[in-house]
């Protein structure tokens, strides 16, 4: 890893505490306390808000830990594309050293406060999920590996597991399947988006799927995920861990969202402006993630 | 090196000691509600 040249400001100014907080991936955090808390309300036990707040808080905390630990490390990268290059780090209003004490500290903070407040087993779900975040997606595989999101969408798929286990203490089918679920979503997620900021990446040398494999080759593989995505997507109402609300609303969204992908299969353009399919469904699957887990708890609600 | 004015070190450190006091607090809050929350269930 290069040293990042950062402005002579940053290394003497203390940094804003909006950069810090910006240091968290906000935005990303937003689906992952969503999903989490979704996994925690599915639960079949009563949590008491106060501790379930606690999980959540915590599962927020772990997340922004793990992005505040992936921007320190890909710093430089970072500067060398666009979408990103405004970041904190990047952009020289902060110093590396300040984005990696605070990034330890929230992870090392999150997880003890999620044995204090739930049980071990999150905790340490928890801790596996920032290390596996940070250690095997950022470090390992993402600068090595076109299937980098494939193994790395494990990470993301962690906070319904956790929110899960915060609840009951134990892991079971139906928290399992969520995993999955989001496992199989990332990869036609995050190559959708992919596809039109392919320079960005191809310009930061990152070996994401359109850059190594092309363009046409990666929205096959889109459409093909799409495919066991569905599948574990309508698995709990198959196999009768949710009831009809969540079985129609998961077969509605899945259709729509395989609709979408095969659209994205036949398209063939070159140029971002022309990727109207690819940017539909990058957009749509960020609701069909948040739509998906609200019908489950919603349908545990309405059915219970 | 650009020299940073005092002034504007002086003004974050203000702001980050005050958002520092605010979490503090609050942590200070949490836990206790977790407390009274635990000897709740375990009642």
């Amino acid at each position: 890893m290069t040293s990042l040249p950062i402005s002579s400001q940053a290394a003497s100014l203390p940094a804003d505490w909006r950069d810090l907080v910006a240091l968290t991936k906000p935005r990303v955090m937003s689906l992952v306390v969503f999903t989490g808390l979704c996994g925690l309300l599915t639960a079949p036990v009563h949590v008491h808000p106060v501790l379930g707040f606690a999980a959540i808080l915590c599962i927020a905390l772990g997340a922004g830990a793990a992005g505040a630990l992936n921007q320190w490390y890909e710093a430089d990268l970072d500067a060398k594309m666009k979408r990103t290059a405004s970041r904190p780090l990047p952009a020289g209003r902060m110093d590396r050293q300040t984005a990696l004490h605070f990034g330890v500290g929230l992870a090392v903070f999150s997880v003890v406060l999620m044995d204090v407040a739930a049980n071990h087993l999150a905790a340490a779900i928890l801790a596996v999920s920032i290390l596996f975040y940070v250690l095997v997606y950022t470090v390992w595989l993402k600068p090595r590996t076109a299937q980098n999101i494939v193994i790395g969408g494990a990470a993301g798929a962690f906070p319904p597991l956790i929110g899960w286990a915060a609840a009951t203490g134990d892991v079971s089918a139906l928290p399992a399947l969520l995993f999955a679920v989001i496992f199989l979503w990332t990869p036609p997620h995050f190559w959708a988006l992919s596809l039109f900021v392919r320079s960005d990446y191809a310009a930061a040398g990152v070996p994401m799927m359109p850059v190594v494999a092309g363009l046409n080759s990666t929205r096959r593989q889109i459409l093909l995920y799409s495919l066991p995505m569905t599948a574990a997507a309508v698995a709990p109402w198959a196999l009768g861990l949710a009831g009809w609300i969540y079985g129609a609303l998961a077969v509605a969204l899945s259709a729509a969202f395989l609709v979408l992908a095969i659209r994205v299969a036949a398209n063939r353009a070159t140029e971002p402006r022309q990727m109207g399919p690819e940017k539909r469904l990058f957009a749509f699957s960020i609701l069909y993630l948040f739509g998906l887990f609200a019908a489950l708890v919603a349908d545990k609600w309405i059915l219970a | 090196m650009t020299p940073v004015p005092e002034d504007e070190i002086r003004r974050r450190q203000r702001e980050r000691a005050r958002m520092m006091a605010i979490l503090l607090g609050l942590f200070a809050v949490l836990l206790f509600a977790i407390t009274i929350a635990k000897m709740s269930i375990n009642q």
